[in-house]
């Protein structure tokens, strides 16, 4: 398979062998009572990196990230800050800061003195205090409200009042667990891309935790995706989209479809997969697949074409009805219904006011896709 | 636009609570300041005059005449009165600290305990009020007096070979005062160590803060207005306190509420009494009014 790499920046350590990483998880495991929140879980992130730990409520990614801070023992396991061990230090003797999910600001003091607080428990000088937070409500913008309460603020400025409190003392890690949860959809966009300007200019190491894929896809160098205490895969944002490594990460991810089924014959790379309601496909990237194994072969929305004529040529064509339109402004999503029963999602972009190729609700339509476009799932 | 008769049923949901405070505290202390002004007089009741209409409207007028602030001024020449007041005010005040010394850490516990037993343990705290407040204090003799069951217990166990004279001592009043105005510096304290949010704590150790420290930078400002509302729910009533100064405090404790006391049925003193009431009362006003602040403070602080 060809490397998908990194679209943002040339930064990719963990493809370094040498590198070596900053953050150790070894054999975590973390058990509250009879239910075990992260079980036998490995992971690595590296200097510099913005890391993010994706998953669905109750999946462990909070409990990770709580760990880190100190504020839970691993009930087994190791995590290891910069080679050195993290187990017995108290939260406030470890190198690492959190912006709270719900931003926890102190209501009896004032933004300067939100900020400053971390500065005066490590006894800088006073100047040398005032001159941080100034640089710091620079930073994020809020010189003139320093002397405001943070019930005087709006959600969107107490957001940032946590993060330069949070980013004051120059950790080496900053962990923020939904940092954005708080914020309407707007400013959180708009709050993403200031979170990663943030984190090149301080050139920290960032772990964020969050429910929300788009977020996670937007913002980090890597994305873990973790299911009740495991992980399911590490990758790229680009590598979990289009590269999912389990059926739970594909669906996690975005939209897809999936036919489940056998492989028929394989031959070089590719593979003929013949699927359990009658649907035969033809792959040309199989991975590591045995003929006659279980697999499901998925594949996003937006790789397959709708057309209302049959095409003239394509690897995999399939005829159908169009069982539903969602009409989203920017794109247009079908619902297809093939000759099997199966509903397949396929999207276009609509690149022009006037639809080239209208398609209407129950007209019969063909769909289509490249043998390169979708991906075999062994798990 | 409004109906005229809501308009009518809103003044009259807001009267409710003045016409109260008119019939059950002015009106009464109009009659208590009233008797503050008379002279004492072998007669019944026990002084004079007696403001009526008997004499018709010009009577009234001399009745008036002959009020006078003599016992105001007597209050200022008898020391006693002036060493009550200021011996009320350090015994309650000694008492309110111990009392939030106690119920602090009782009510940093319920807050921090499981949600699911916190209805349970607020229940115990207010359980006491289930029996008679002068039962309890009563019960207090038991357990002081020198043959009492502190003293056995102390003695059987070897900790003291002599009883402990505790009771009809200034200690004996603290104790009495903590036990029973506890409840009213635990609940305000819970109330207000409730609501705060754990993460709060949390935020302050990860800014580098021990917990002790985190303790008293954020715990204890936060939990600031609920300290001034129980200390001076437990400091008021504990200044005019009468029946545990009187049972427990023995003869030479000089509180102003036994003052009164003795005024009132010793000496049959109506009037000064009566002006004693008055300046106690608006002595307390003070805090009290300090109190009011506080709580609107709190509350604005709390949106």
């Amino acid at each position: 398979m060809k490397s998908l790499g990194n679209i943002r920046r040339e930064f990719a350590p963990w493809n370094k062998p040498d590198a070596k990483p900053y953050i150790q998880f070894k054999d975590v495991t973390k058990r509250f009572g009879d239910f075990t929140a992260v079980n036998n879980l490995s992971l690595s992130i590296y200097e510099r990196e913005f890391f993010a730990l994706l998953g669905a409520s109750g999946c462990g990614k909070s409990t990770l990230l709580r760990m880190l801070a100190g504020f839970e023992e691993p009930t087994s396991g190791q995590i290891l800050l910069d080679g050195q061990d993290l187990r017995g230090i108290p939260p406030y003797r470890r190198p690492v800061n959190m912006m709270f999910q719900s931003y926890a600001l102190f209501p009896h003091m004032t933004v300067e003195q939100n900020i400053a607080f971390g500065l005066k428990q490590d006894g800088m000088p006073k100047a040398e205090i005032d001159q941080r937070v100034a640089d710091m409500l620079k930073l994020v913008k809020l010189g003139q409200f320093a002397k405001r309460k943070p019930h005087q603020l709006s959600g969107g400025q107490r957001q940032r009042v946590a993060l330069a409190r949070a980013v004051a003392k120059r950790p080496k890690v900053l962990l923020l667990d939904e940092p954005l949860g708080a914020l309407d959809k707007k400013l959180r966009e708009e709050t993403q891309f200031e979170l990663m300007d943030l984190q090149q200019t301080l050139g920290l190491t960032f772990v964020v935790v969050t429910h929300d894929q788009e977020e996670a896809m937007t913002m980090a160098d890597r994305i873990a995706i973790l299911d009740k205490g495991e992980v399911m895969q590490v990758a790229t944002p680009a590598e979990v989209y289009e590269a999912p490594g389990s059926r739970f990460v594909a669906d996690f991810v975005g939209n897809i479809n999936m036919f489940e089924g056998k492989v028929a014959d394989r031959d070089g790379t590719g593979a003929t997969i013949a699927s359990a309601n009658g649907v035969t496909i033809r792959t040309a990237n199989a991975g590591d697949a045995a003929a006659g194994s279980e697999v499901a072969f998925a594949i996003r929305p937006e790789k397959i074409k709708v057309s209302s004529k049959k095409p003239e040529s394509g690897d995999n064509v399939m005829e159908g009805e169009i069982y539903d339109i969602a009409y989203l402004g920017d794109m247009t999503i079908f619902h297809v219904q093939l000759g099997n029963g199966q509903v397949v999602k396929a999207s276009s972009l609509n690149a022009t006011r006037a639809t080239e190729d209208p398609l209407s609700w129950d007209d019969k339509a063909w769909i289509s896709f490249r043998n390169d476009a979708g991906v075999v799932l062994t798990r | 636009m409004k109906h005229p008769l809501s308009a009518i049923t809103d003044r009259l949901v807001i009267a409710v609570p003045y016409l109260w405070l008119l019939v059950f505290f002015l009106i009464p202390f109009f009659i208590v300041f009233k008797i503050s002004l008379s002279t004492t007089a072998i007669a019944m009741p026990p002084y004079t005059p007696t403001l009526g209409l008997a004499d018709g409207f010009s009577g009234l007028l001399s009745q008036i005449s002959e009020l006078s602030f003599d016992n105001y001024l007597w209050l200022t020449q008898d020391a006693l009165y002036f060493n009550a007041y200021v011996s009320s005010a350090i015994i309650a005040g000694i008492s309110t600290f111990l009392a939030l010394l106690v119920g602090y850490p009782i009510a940093y516990g319920m807050a921090r305990a499981p949600a699911t037993i916190r209805p349970t343990l607020l229940m115990l705290v207010i359980l006491p009020f289930w029996t008679s407040f002068l039962i309890r204090v009563y019960a207090w003799i038991g357990i002081l007096k020198p043959e009492g069951l502190l003293n056995q217990l102390l003695l059987a166990t070897g900790i003291i070979d002599q009883p402990l004279v505790i009771l009809n001592t200034h200690s004996a009043i603290f104790i009495g005062i903590v036990y029973s105005y506890l409840p009213f510096m635990i609940l305000p304290l819970y109330s207000a160590l409730e609501k705060m949010d754990y993460s709060l704590i949390e935020a302050a150790q990860d800014l580098g803060c021990p917990p002790a420290s985190a303790f008293w930078k954020i715990t204890f400002p936060l939990s600031l207005p609920g300290v001034i509302a129980g200390c001076l729910l437990v400091f008021i009533p504990a200044v005019g306190e009468f029946v545990i100064p009187d049972l427990l405090g023995g003869s030479q404790t000089l509180m102003i509420g036994k003052t009164l006391w003795n005024e009132f049925f010793a000496n049959r003193d109506w009037p000064v009494s009566s002006a004693v009431a008055v300046i106690l009362l608006l002595l307390l006003v003070v805090p009290i009014m300090f109190f009011q602040q506080a709580q609107a403070r709190a509350q604005e602080q709390g949106r």
